[in-house]
């Protein structure tokens, strides 16, 4: 989230699609609901599904799945042509004046330079015209045929409300009233707020969803202001934190980079991370990466990080490829992985195409789960009938289930979607042997740090000097590895302007990363969360519930990253000469001297406004971007493609399948189905009384929803002679599950093209462990392809077909 | 009078048993005297609080355990209850019917209470210690990074990497927990490491 929870009852129009927060996120959802009831916001809900939230929508409109980009290119065509855009802050705030290269441009649904055999771009052309101090070239009167500005109308000009209908198969009307809704939020006075969720990520083309709305809100002006935002609700409890922290394959904390073998030396990794101004005066505050990369290298190898051996650089590993999980898993059923740890993780019951997620996992030499539930993944190898049908036997992998404590046995904090850190206490001991993780990764650490120094063995280096300056080593404390996450200064950290002057003394917290070094002196895990546990504290368990304007953003609850900040970009709050752009929703704005407010600025806090400095202070232009440059796989500007299956061929570009820049395996091309044998589309999605698979493990939710059922139409339903509450088999080229139907008027065929198309909903809640019945997940049946960015699997939007079958037999 | 109470002094102060006195005070006259003496006090007055959040999803409600024991040395806690927290600015007091259920989890009969250990091609778990455990997975992970760890690519640069063990971290653990699985997993050069963020 841009925003916080609370700050979504100063929306005037809310916008959910690609979620369903009265579903997935009830208790934050009551801000739309406050909104709603108190300012008379309105909320507009597209989704293939009238879902819970549908049903409190002002505005319901349907949606095929996996064609969001060609509603929201829909969307932003109908604000060019109609012009109902905020022009001060479109010029002033966003990339719409830069000019682009000559060279770049966009035919038969491909952008320049596309290598079909690579399924990727050469993206050099993807860029700003250049002027000779190295600066971009701009037209401040946007209309230079080749600034970015020009470049979207002529890209977007496509989606037509009719081409929208003809994709999405939203009748026409209904997608101009939403257009028309959300363009009266092109007033300075009047926000739109985005919430979405996994709707939007769990696509082929994920990352280009959330694009096209960016976009929008970026038109709109509604980005850095109250009540607007885009705000991604996500889905785990620490799915934030853990993502904040870098615990991906690529990542270093504080969204650093792991270098890459292309990347040979310290010098070449930074050399790339520069970060120069793009327009005079700017700020491009990742020129300070050098200090948070070293004060991380010092939080891992202490005083074996030096400036000599280039502060441990060779001792992170080197990226050839990125290995998500999808990659992960190719791997395994290649027989290329030998081990693999699953904490808190039930990949069984989640990754795509299920049969190739078993053939894996049987393939290992050994599996570790670390979960406080008995999950399914830890019991692959295990016959449960049908629900599970395999030969232990034949199942060589050795696996080893350690239980560890849960949320009410454990001390520490966790991010919400609002990125507050929150700190949480323990309230009782866990079950029997149960152990904390941390207990668990100190043992794994300390043993092999053991073997390493009495057998030597492969590149000891960075496990036998990892810092570890724990009281009790085989059990680090929650308080201890906070303090480590926030940094310390490891020598007497002085004021750059007077050497005298000593800011943080040796040995103590930080305040916050402005105090970081790139001289060895200071350490951080990360950087961003630096000013979490101070001199004055743990302000993650601050409890203050003060709020002075009654603005929603609880300034003295917990603490937000970063500095407490608890709205993005909030300098674009107020226009270019720092008056708010909404008097009666201000936020943060020039007092004369400095900037204040009611947040803390993200901006430099004495930075005069006629020096001209853009609010996107992150960003080398100082500005959002409209046109990404070459920073996005897929593309500089969103454009529809089909999901890898789906019911029709790509309006705009027949020839094209799927996201022309996804990376998908050979084997997983030839597992795809085509419409001729699964005419159907299905979708994924989540219950209100349940959580993923844990809660089939509690009684109470069990109860309420206890069996696995996958929900279609009265249409479809007729026409396959399925009845209400009969069973059904649901196949894809991939898997087969049994289910009973639920049939609905929640789901109706949509007209895409001339002829309807049928969505089959199936929802993840089941398994073979807990106290539901036992059930099937649509991963059974999900094709083995990601995002062209990320890999995030496409969940949302892939094809089947159905019949009325008999109860499975242990059913 | 009653604003300057909080709702949760007022609960304590009924159910430690002077009720009468605190509802006197309010004017109720001689009446309490019989209604303090048919109220069985308040169960939670017993309890210890302990403020948490819910570990489902990032709306990230506040919540309030009750438990039972003092938490003093040798004595054992027991979740007795699980509410929202009226404090706290997103829930406000409120919470889901995953929320509302939290008991229901830190007690479900599928809670792991022991190591245990699958032997090649068996069809049973077996319960281990956890030293049996962490030295064989100890043992196992050094054995397999001796053998393929690789120090140099074929051009010849520095990558330090293994690739044959991977590990998925958990996105409902705490910072603290992913700082510490981050320095463990990342000193050992494993590269195939993710989470639930982009799945």
């Amino acid at each position: 989230m841009t925003n916080a929870w609370g700050d979504i009852k100063y929306a005037d129009l809310v916008v959910v699609m690609g979620g369903n927060a009265a579903e997935a996120h009830p208790c934050g959802f009551k801000w739309v609901t406050e909104a709603k009831a108190n300012r008379g916001a309105k909320l507009i809900v597209v989704d293939p599904r009238f879902t819970r939230t549908a049903s409190v929508a002002d505005f319901y409109c349907p949606i095929r799945p996996g064609t969001d980009i060609a509603f929201l290119g829909g969307v932003i065509n109908y604000l060019l042509s109609n012009d109902k855009i905020q022009h001060e802050y479109v010029k002033a705030f966003t990339n719409a004046s830069y000019l682009v290269k000559p060279e770049f441009g966009w035919a038969e649904g491909l952008f320049t330079g596309y290598n079909e055999e690579k399924r990727d771009y050469d993206r050099s052309s993807w860029d700003y015209q250049m002027d000779e101090q190295g600066y971009a070239k701009v037209d401040p009167t946007l209309q230079d045929p080749r600034c970015v500005f020009q470049l979207m109308k002529q890209h977007f000009a496509v989606y037509t409300p009719e081409m929208v209908e003809k994709i999405c198969g939203s009748p026409k009307d209904k997608f101009l009233k939403v257009a028309e809704m959300m363009s009266e939020c092109s007033t300075p006075t009047k926000t739109m707020t985005s919430m979405y969720a996994l709707g939007w990520t769990q696509h082929s083309k994920g990352a280009q969803n959330i694009r096209g709305m960016a976009m929008i809100q970026l038109l709109l002006g509604n980005i850095g202001v109250r009540g607007g935002g885009m705000n991604a609700l996500r889905g785990h409890s620490n799915i934030q934190g853990l993502t904040d922290l870098g615990l991906l394959s690529n990542s270093l904390p504080g969204y650093m980079n792991l270098p890459t073998e292309k990347e040979p030396d310290f010098n070449a990794y930074m050399s790339t991370r520069g970060f120069k101004p793009l327009r005079p005066g700017q700020t491009s505050f990742w020129q300070n990466y050098k200090k948070f990369f070293v004060s991380f290298q010092k939080s891992m190898w202490g005083d074996k990080a030096t400036a000599e051996n280039n502060w441990a650089f060779d001792w992170l590993p080197k990226l050839d490829v990125t290995y998500d999980v999808l990659r992960t898993f190719e791997l395994m059923n290649q027989g290329k992985i030998t081990g693999y740890f699953c904490q808190g993780f039930n990949p069984l019951m989640t990754f795509p195409n299920r049969a190739k997620i078993t053939a894996g996992l049987s393939k290992l030499k050994f599996l570790v789960t670390m979960d406080p539930l008995d999950t399914e993944t830890s019991r692959f190898w295990e016959n449960h009938g049908e629900f599970n049908d395999v030969k232990s036997a034949d199942i060589q992998t050795e696996v080893f289930q350690l239980p560890t404590s849960c949320f009410a046995e454990d001390e520490g904090s966790i991010v919400n979607s609002g990125r507050w850190l929150q700190w949480h206490n323990a309230a009782v001991s866990p079950p029997g042997e149960a152990k904390a993780d941390t207990w668990i990764m100190a043992g794994l650490h300390l043993r092999i740090k053991e073997l390493y120094l009495k057998e030597g063995g492969a590149f000891p280096d960075p496990i036998v000097n990892l810092r570890w300056p724990y009281g009790q080593p085989e059990e680090p404390a929650a308080e201890e590895l906070a303090k480590e996450m926030n940094g310390t200064a490891l020598a007497d950290v002085t004021d750059p302007n007077d050497p005298t002057k000593v800011l943080v003394a040796k040995g103590k917290l930080l305040d916050s990363f402005g105090q970081m070094k790139d001289d060895g002196s200071t350490a951080s895990f990360c950087w961003i969360y630096s000013g979490c546990y101070t001199e004055a504290g743990n302000q993650m368990s601050r409890r203050d519930t003060a709020d002075p304007a009654d603005t929603g953003l609880a300034p003295k609850w917990a603490w937000a990253w970063p500095l407490n900040r608890r709205i993005l970009y909030n300098r674009a709050s107020s226009d270019v000469n720092g008056k708010p752009w909404d008097p009666s929703r201000k936020l943060v704005w020039w007092t004369g001297e400095r900037w204040g407010g009611y947040d803390v600025p993200d901006y430099g806090p004495t930075v005069k406004p006629e020096a001209s400095v853009g609010p996107f202070i992150m960003n080398p232009e100082g500005v959002a971007r409209l046109f990404t440059r070459g920073m996005m796989r897929d593309g500089p500007f969103p454009s529809h493609y089909e999901p890898f299956e789906a019911p029709v061929a790509n309006a705009i570009a027949p020839k094209i399948r799927g996201n022309p820049a996804s990376r998908i395996f050979k084997a997983d091309l030839e597992a795809l189905g085509n419409a001729d044998a699964f005419p159907y589309v299905a979708t994924s999605y989540r219950l209100t009384e349940h959580f993923h698979q844990w809660t089939k493990h509690v009684w109470v939710n069990a109860v309420l929803q206890p069996e696995f059922f996958v929900e279609i139409s009265e249409q479809l339903a007729k026409e396959k002679g399925i009845e209400k509450g009969g069973w059904v088999r649901v196949w894809s080229n991939r898997g087969s599950i049994k289910a009973k139907a639920v049939v609905t008027k929640r789901i109706k065929p949509l007209m895409v093209d001339g002829r309807p198309v049928h969505v089959v909903g199936i929802p993840q809640h089941w398994g073979f462990m807990g106290k539901t019945k036992k059930g099937y997940n649509p991963n059974s049946l999900t094709p083995f392809v990601g995002d062209a960015n990320i890999e995030t699997p496409e969940y949302k939007a892939f094809l089947v077909n159905i019949e009325p079958t008999s109860a499975p037999a242990s059913a | 009078m009653i604003g300057e109470f909080s709702r949760r002094q007022f609960l304590r102060t009924a159910g430690a048993g002077v009720a009468g006195t605190t509802l006197g005070a309010m004017g109720f006259g001689g009446a309490e005297q019989a209604m303090a003496q048919a109220v069985r006090p308040f169960k939670l007055a017993r309890t210890t609080e302990t403020r948490n959040i819910c570990p489902y999803c990032s709306v990230a409600c506040g919540v309030i355990l009750y438990s039972l024991g003092d938490r003093s040395k040798n004595t054992h806690a027991s979740l007795l209850h699980v509410e929202g927290d009226p404090d706290h600015p997103t829930n406000r007091g409120t919470l889901c019917p995953k929320g509302a259920a939290l008991l229901d989890f830190v007690h479900a009969d599928t809670r792991l209470k022991y190591p245990m250990h699958r032997k090649p091609g068996s069809e049973t778990f077996e319960r281990v210690t956890w030293d049996f455990a962490l030295d064989r997975i100890a043992r196992l992970m050094k054995d397999d990074r001796d053998k393929n760890f690789q120090t140099t690519s074929k051009d010849g640069v520095t990558v330090n990497r293994w690739t044959s063990v991977g590990f998925l971290a958990a996105s409902a653990t705490t910072n603290e927990t992913g700082t510490l699985t981050y320095k463990v997993i990342r000193s050992l050069g494993v590269l195939p490491f993710d989470n639930q963020a982009r799945v």
